[in-house]
């Protein structure tokens, strides 16, 4: 009879914590912002068809990053969780609270009984009646839950996007303001290299405070690109920019997840039109 | 949060790939929670007594009454009277028939009331559900197809007494043009043409459509003949209720064009109702087939 290696259990949480975190900085990070009229998403993602940012429920959104196929999966179950509960129950009995810790138990349940834990991150986020009742959960692939308030930042440079947004984000800014914030926030992670700006290479959507019914929108095409050019350029999206600076030869590039499968494409590092000052 | 997730892992199903379809997954996943009598996806066998005692109480649950619809130039209407009746007793003045399905579809039930809304709920979520996953909505025939699924799983119902009948009308994006398509309780659905009803008034409200439908008729034109259509079917059809003008209680109009479902507001729906009324003053049997009188567009 063949007797395992004994591993200890330390070790082999420690093992899986540092290959999520491994896989998960391999792709870029999203920003989750409050503005005055309800919730903005922000990712880069030149795909189109397969989305980061998704709709739950009437009022709860959904934003990942990671393994595509895997917050893939989560996130049809979330669906699935938001409509069996409002089935059952009622509509306004769905809420961020619950999905945000069955994801959390679905999470840590994964990351303790499954072999290769998930290699995501996920944001839910759902509108109230008025600002200060919003609600925003940050989820690891650990199953650990935060509580976020005003803005927040996913991925393997989250620390680094959420102090950028620290110093940028207002209370009560208005959309445009909020997308500059997210903007600047998501240049921070590109270590210098210019983020791409352009209405194809990010993925935006909010959920609307003012609609009556389902308030996910995406922001796509035309009113995506005069969105942008209303934010005009950001500083921070500028090639000599303080994260330059820090630049650190062992953090992989922004678009080393082509391998996994990632829905990003190759994160162009010339400039485009969109773009601010080079 | 939720009782399915005490033992730590996520139920089967809900991580799996799956299908897009709710009912499918509520097939798997929570079968209980299916409309009609419980499990009757599973057949006729398994719950025959329960089938036999709802059946036998079939008469004195609430029945929805007549719904109509016409289809004409922009889109598609939907009409339903306000009347549940139980047995010889009205068992509500005000109940709902007529529902949204999703943007671009609506749906009227007839027959036993509580499975009836529990279906349109299940058909709801179905499209919402569908949508959300796939990121696109299902085509109008699918739609239909879905709906004849869910209904034909009630079959089992529907043999011991607990028949609901549905009317499914929608907006045809791709061909722009509004589409109605009736069912049977086994799940048979049929695309009607130009207009249609369904529910114990039915033959009343469809002859008085026969009459006052006009091909390429306006929205206004449209609403106003199924108005009529229900008054006829009030006038003949103890279960149907007329316009309730002391209650202030009107018949639902739901209306689906190429800018979406919209339903009318009681104002609007008792302007109709009550022009249709100050035509029947005069006319008590309706406007004339001869002369096609439909009245002019009105407010509504």
């Amino acid at each position: 009879m063949t007797m395992p290696f004994y591993v200890s259990p330390e070790q082999a949480m420690k093992d899986k914590a540092d290959y999520a975190r491994k896989g998960i900085a391999r792709g870029r990070s999203g920003v989750v912002i409050q503005y005055d009229g309800g919730i903005l998403f922000l990712a880069p993602n030149p795909s189109r068809a397969l989305h980061k940012i998704s709709e739950i429920y009437d009022r709860i959104a959904f934003a990942a990053v990671g393994r595509y196929n895997e917050y893939e999966a989560l996130r049809k179950a979330g669906v699935r969780y938001a409509d069996m509960t409002g089935y059952q129950y009622d509509r306004q009995d769905v809420t961020a609270r619950g999905l945000a810790n069955w994801y959390a138990q679905t999470l840590g349940s994964i990351f303790t009984d499954q072999l290769k834990p998930f290699e995501v991150e996920i944001v839910v986020a759902e509108v109230a009646e008025v600002a200060a009742e919003d609600q925003m959960y940050r989820i690891t692939f650990d199953g650990s839950v935060n509580d976020e308030h005003g803005y927040v930042a996913m991925g393997g440079q989250a620390e680094k996007i959420a102090a950028v947004l620290k110093d940028r984000y207002t209370e009560g800014a208005t959309l445009p303001g909020a997308l500059s914030a997210a903007i600047a926030g998501l240049a921070a992670q590109a270590n210098g290299d210019r983020l791409d700006v352009m209405a194809s290479q990010l993925e935006v959507a909010v959920l609307d405070r003012s609609k009556e019914h389902r308030t996910f929108r995406r922001l796509t095409g035309s009113r995506l690109e005069a969105l942008l050019a209303e934010v005009g350029p950001v500083a921070g999206t500028e090639r000599t920019g303080a994260a330059a600076k820090e630049k650190k030869g062992t953090t992989p590039g922004p678009d080393a997840d082509q391998a996994d499968g990632e829905p990003d494409g190759p994160a162009p590092a010339g400039s485009s039109g969109a773009e601010g000052p080079g | 949060m939720d009782r399915e997730v005490t033992s730590g892992l996520a139920p089967a199903g809900y991580l799996s790939a799956g299908t897009s379809s709710f009912t499918d997954f509520l097939n798997s996943a929570a079968p209980q929670l299916l409309p009609g009598a419980r499990g009757a996806a599973r057949g006729l066998s398994g719950s025959d007594s329960v089938y036999a005692a709802a059946g036998s109480l079939a008469g004195d649950l609430p029945h929805g009454t007549t719904i109509v619809a016409a289809a004409f130039g922009d889109g598609v209407v939907m009409a339903g009277d306000r009347r549940a009746t139980a047995g010889n007793m009205i068992a509500q003045r005000d109940i709902e028939k007529v529902f949204r399905s999703d943007e671009y579809s609506c749906i009227g039930i007839a027959g036993v009331a509580g499975i009836g809304i529990e279906l349109v709920r299940l058909f709801q979520v179905e499209l919402e559900h569908y949508e959300k996953l796939e990121g696109r909505a299902l085509s109008l025939e699918g739609k239909a197809n879905r709906l004849a699924g869910i209904v034909r799983a009630n079959l089992g119902g529907a043999m011991q007494g607990l028949v609901v009948v549905p009317i499914f009308a929608g907006y045809d994006t791709d061909e722009g043009v509004g589409r109605i398509f009736s069912y049977d309780v086994s799940g048979g659905h049929y695309e009607e043409r130009r207009f249609f009803s369904i529910g114990s008034g039915s033959v009343f409200a469809r002859g008085s459509l026969k009459k006052l439908y006009a091909d390429g008729m306006d929205a206004d034109a449209a609403v106003q003949a199924c108005m009529q259509a229900l008054y006829d079917a009030a006038d003949d059809d103890s279960a149907t209720g007329g316009p309730d003008i002391t209650r202030r209680i009107y018949p639902v109009v739901a209306m689906v064009t190429a800018d979406g479902f919209r339903q009318l507001t009681d104002e609007q729906a008792g302007a109709v109702a009550q022009s249709v009324l100050a035509g029947r003053m005069n006319l008590p049997d309706g406007p004339s087939s001869a002369q096609r009188q439909i009245p002019g567009p009105t407010s509504g």
